[in-house]
């Protein structure tokens, strides 16, 4: 490991930057890893308000499709007159509640804010390799959220293809009013969004490589870390091929081109075009989507880990299979991505193919759980909230990975293939495990961040609440899906045969608005601690990994002295031979004392 | 008026929950405790909360089961659909089984270990036997699957049938699919967007040969037992032609041909008659009857499956499976294409 003499000189400058900070470089444009987490973090949760609140509108749809609602007019305007929503409007709100959830809130909200506040704070680092770079990335970020903010209020409405966006139907404003300036404004804002990300992304690796403390070496990284450093390069691995897939559409809405376009005649106009293929737009979409999938997953995994741990009071079971199961599942992602594919025509042949390797993934996967369960056993464990989020993502990561079996299986996959068996699969197994990881991140990294403590009593209820509700919603479409109901349908009344689910439609609703409600309970506790909550202690949860040696109050460069050296691996809790039942990093070890 | 007084009355609610929060957190200080700590009590509850979830999550798991097992599909009515079911059954057997071994664990470790003050837990790092074990268990499980799964795929895909499919296409556009069948001589004549015009909605080149026997139909008549080789076509964007009873569905891809083969098995007679739809049949009508809207009699039919626009939810054609004998003088009232040019 290279020395960081520099650093302390480093640190000096930062304390003579720190006298000259005002509102804009402390609030706004600021370089400190750490207030570009909180900024992260606080954007995606209003994102996130956006996203659930939009899912709410349209479970009163799906639920109660006849009745007039006032409040949607309320909301969606000309989109809903006297209450009643447009199809075109229940495509748009989907389609949003998709992007948000998965870029905004689960991308940018969850990697943005953990990667940023940790990765310097854990590795014993002053701040991210470039805190200008990292600056640009959340202000990329920032800038296509308002974008897409505005694309809801344009006058042919919001994007509505789904958020996969397939042409031609995202190509042609002829097609639906959504793919007008919409799918415009769409295109910027995820244009901008995978710059964003890529900067971040970039920061993270070089970080990550280049300026770890003394004695960390790669084998004393915390969990978090590496499902960051993953996750960062699957990162910069697959957004790119998206963002050429973006352009390419661009280019057909925009230039005139071919590229996803042939043989059309859309609204009684026949098109010029000729040659191109929307199977292309397929694949390039999807080398970048199942990735994604684990872009948003590993994060939650990572910090799952490292609460598990502390919070049981037990080292994480099976460290090196943690790591081998992550970089297992993220080489396995970039060569599985054509399971979305299997109906779309594509030769029998690849499908075999990708059903091969994405049955493979369930191997780590279920490595990682059996792991997460072994840590509980025979554990002292302390139900934090936090700790309550993570033993409620594994069960989530269980029951949703279990389904997955059955849709990576190409035979099986084409008769539930787009119905709400697919829909139950990922929001339990991505959406739910990952939306989970980030509470947890956030019960449990708070006193870092706002230096203050979240209220346990109100953390405890949002738990449940939340939990309850999760299943409530998403367990009963899987029943739904297998009746045949496709999903992104404005309403089942014109099947006969879909009649009969209809109660179960209701009781999905129902579970949902609770769900959302529940959610007020969280904001209300984050921001009531933020600002009234009892001062948090240095470490409050009696936590190994180096942040919790760094000063309740925050400077820049982190520690005010020198940073503290590594002398073992992160999961030292309730080793033998020591007084306390943990053990920090920076403490040397014992005489005769074996290290990990 | 409202909304403002809605806005007025959100205010004071979160200001009142502040208030209470700050005299809760004050008593908790009077009593010198940290509220955010957690505490014997705490971990007592929130363990016998995790083993009351763990139970009510698998007891409402069977519930659903068993209430709404009568929901799905009816049995398949196609000869690879029966294969298909079968995988259907052992990997759905194999993941429930799993469900129900490691939630529990899972719930039950929660509330057994369970933290205590004078309690500590064991310092337990790794085990490279148990963890070889639960890589390779897993790893053969998914071996059979694969296999298994890859041979019915393949069987699927690629069926061979002695006899001769009957070709059929079906064309998709916004928001109603048409079927061309190719007549007597069980080839499509060539068809492509730029030649339609007129009545001739599909764009059929009639001059070609092959389309001179080709007829036009707003539903889909199959003869039972009779391998049929569906070709699909998109006039404007992807659709998908779902056909649930079958276990059948494939994307329609403008600009491409793709294809889907099965063998109906059941008509729709017969269908009608089994036990488990007359059921469905019986409770749907129930519903519909309260609702005062038409009976419905069970018919197969094609879904698009594929988001395609603002009534993608409305975008269906009936399918009727019937004997050769029926279908023969279906096709006969059939006029071909030429003939209604």
């Amino acid at each position: 490991m290279a020395s960081h003499d520099h650093d302390n000189d480093h640190a000096h400058d930062h304390d003579h930057e720190h006298h000259v900070e005002n509102f804009w470089t402390k609030y706004i444009f600021s370089q400190d890893h750490k207030m570009i987490g909180k900024q992260f973090l606080i954007t995606g949760m209003f994102m996130g308000i956006v996203g659930v609140f939009m899912s709410m509108l349209f479970r009163l749809q799906l639920a109660w499709p006849d009745q007039k609602f006032a409040i949607l007019e309320t909301f969606l305007g000309k989109w809903a007159p006297e209450g009643q929503m447009d199809p075109n409007m229940y495509l748009a709100l989907v389609t949003i509640h998709g992007t948000i959830m998965v870029f905004f809130v689960l991308t940018a909200g969850l990697s943005g804010t953990f990667s940023n506040l940790l990765i310097p704070l854990q590795i014993g680092a002053r701040d991210m390799a470039s805190g200008f770079l990292n600056m640009l990335s959340y202000w990329f970020f920032a800038a296509s959220s308002v974008i897409m903010l505005a694309s809801l209020f344009v006058e042919t409405g919001p994007a509505s293809g789904g958020w996969t966006i397939y042409p031609p139907l995202s190509a042609l404003p002829q097609a639906m009013p959504g793919s007008g300036t919409g799918m415009t404004l769409w295109l910027v804002s995820m244009t901008l969004f995978i710059a964003g990300s890529l900067l971040g992304s970039l920061n993270y690796i070089v970080t990550i490589i280049n300026l770890r403390t003394k004695g960390m070496a790669m084998t004393r990284l915390p969990l978090t870390i590496w499902a960051f450093l993953v996750t960062a390069i699957l990162g910069v691995l697959s957004f790119p091929v998206l963002l050429s897939a973006a352009l390419l559409l661009m280019f057909d809405r925009m230039l005139g081109t071919s590229f996803y376009l042939s043989d059309i005649m859309v609204a009684g106009e026949l098109l010029h075009n000729e040659g191109g293929s929307p199977v292309l737009y397929e694949h390039l979409f999807w080398f970048l989507g199942h990735p994604e999938v684990y872009i948003i997953l590993l994060p939650a995994l990572g910090i799952t880990s490292e609460v598990i741990a502390t919070n049981s009071r037990k080292p994480i079971f099976g460290y090196r299979a943690m790591v081998g199961s992550i970089l297992a599942i993220a080489f396995l992602s970039f060569i599985v991505w054509g399971h979305h594919m299997f109906i779309t025509g594509m030769n029998p042949f690849l499908g075999s193919v990708f059903t091969f390797t994405t049955l493979l993934i369930a191997i780590p996967s279920a490595v990682k759980a059996f792991n997460y369960i072994t840590t509980l056993w025979k554990g002292n464990i302390q139900f934090t909230p936090a700790m309550l989020f993570s033993i409620g993502l594994v069960s989530t990561f269980v029951a949703g990975g279990l389904t997955g079996i059955i849709l990576g299986d190409s035979a099986l996959d084409i008769n539930v293939h787009d119905t709400y068996f697919v829909v139950a699969h990922f929001h339990i197994v991505m959406g739910l495990s990952a939306i989970f990881g980030m509470f947890a991140g956030v019960y449990h990294w708070f006193p870092k961040m706002y230096r203050r403590m979240m209220n346990k009593g109100l953390g405890y209820l949002h738990f449940w609440l939340t939990f309850i509700s999760a299943y409530g919603v998403f367990f009963p479409m899987h029943f739904t899906g297998l009746a045949g109901l496709p999903r992104r349908y404005y309403s089942n009344a014109e099947f006969p045969i879909f009649d009969e689910l209809q109660d179960i439609n209701v009781i999905i609703s129902m579970f949902a608005i609770l769900g959302g409600i529940a959610q007020l309970i969280f904001f209300f506790n984050f921001f009531y601690s933020m600002w009234r909550g009892p001062k948090a202690p240095q470490n409050p949860w009696r936590s190994n990994t180096l942040e919790w040696t760094t000063p309740v109050e925050h400077i820049h460069g982190n520690w005010p002295g020198e940073i503290p050296s590594v002398h073992r691996w992160p999961y030292d809790y309730s080793k033998p031979g020591h007084d306390e039942d943990f053990v920090p990093q920076s403490t040397p070890l014992k005489e005769g004392e074996v290290g990990h | 008026m409202t909304g403002l007084l809605m806005v007025v009355v959100l205010f004071l609610a979160v200001f009142a929950a502040a208030q209470i929060m700050r005299i809760y957190e004050l008593s908790a200080k009077a009593r010198q405790e940290r509220e955010y700590e957690v505490t014997d009590k705490d971990n007592n509850t929130q363990g016998r909360y995790m083993l009351l979830f763990g139970i009510g999550l698998l007891v409402s798991l069977v519930w659903m089961m068993m209430t709404w097992g009568e929901i799905m599909l009816p049995k398949p009515s196609s000869l690879h659909g029966v294969e298909i079911d079968r995988l259907w059954d052992i990997s759905m057997g194999l993941i429930i089984f799993m469900f129900f071994l490691v939630q529990p664990v899972l719930f039950y470790f929660a509330y057994k270990y369970r933290g205590r003050k004078d309690n500590q837990a064991t310092y337990y790092e790794h085990n490279n036997r148990l963890e070889f074990i639960w890589t390779i268990v897993p790893a053969i499980a998914l071996a059979v699957l694969i296999i298994y799964g890859l041979t019915t795929w393949s069987n699927v895909m690629n069926p061979d049938s002695e006899e001769e499919p009957m070709v059929v296409e079906l064309y998709a556009q916004q928001f109603k699919w048409t079927a061309r069948y190719s007549g007597a001589d069980n080839t499509l004549g060539f068809a492509n967007v730029r030649l339609i015009g007129g009545a001739n909605t599909v764009g059929v080149d009639t001059t070609h040969a092959n389309s001179a026997d080709d007829f036009l139909a707003t539903e889909i008549h199959l003869p039972v037992g009779r391998p049929v080789l569906f070709k699909f076509r998109s006039q404007d964007v992807i659709h998908s032609a779902y056909m649930p009873h079958f276990r059948a569905q494939m994307n329609c891809v403008p600009g491409m041909e793709t294809h889907f083969q099965f063998t109906p098995t059941v008509t729709t007679a017969e269908i009608r008659q089994d036990a488990d739809v007359q059921g469905k049949v019986e409770r749907i009508n129930a519903i519909r009857q309260a609702k005062g809207l038409e009976l419905y009699n069970y018919d197969y039919i094609l879904l698009c499956n594929k988001i395609c626009g603002s009534a993608h939810y409305n975008m269906q054609m009936n399918i009727v499976v019937e004997t050769q004998a029926e279908y023969d003088a279906w096709v006969k009232e059939q006029k071909t294409i030429a003939e209604t040019l």
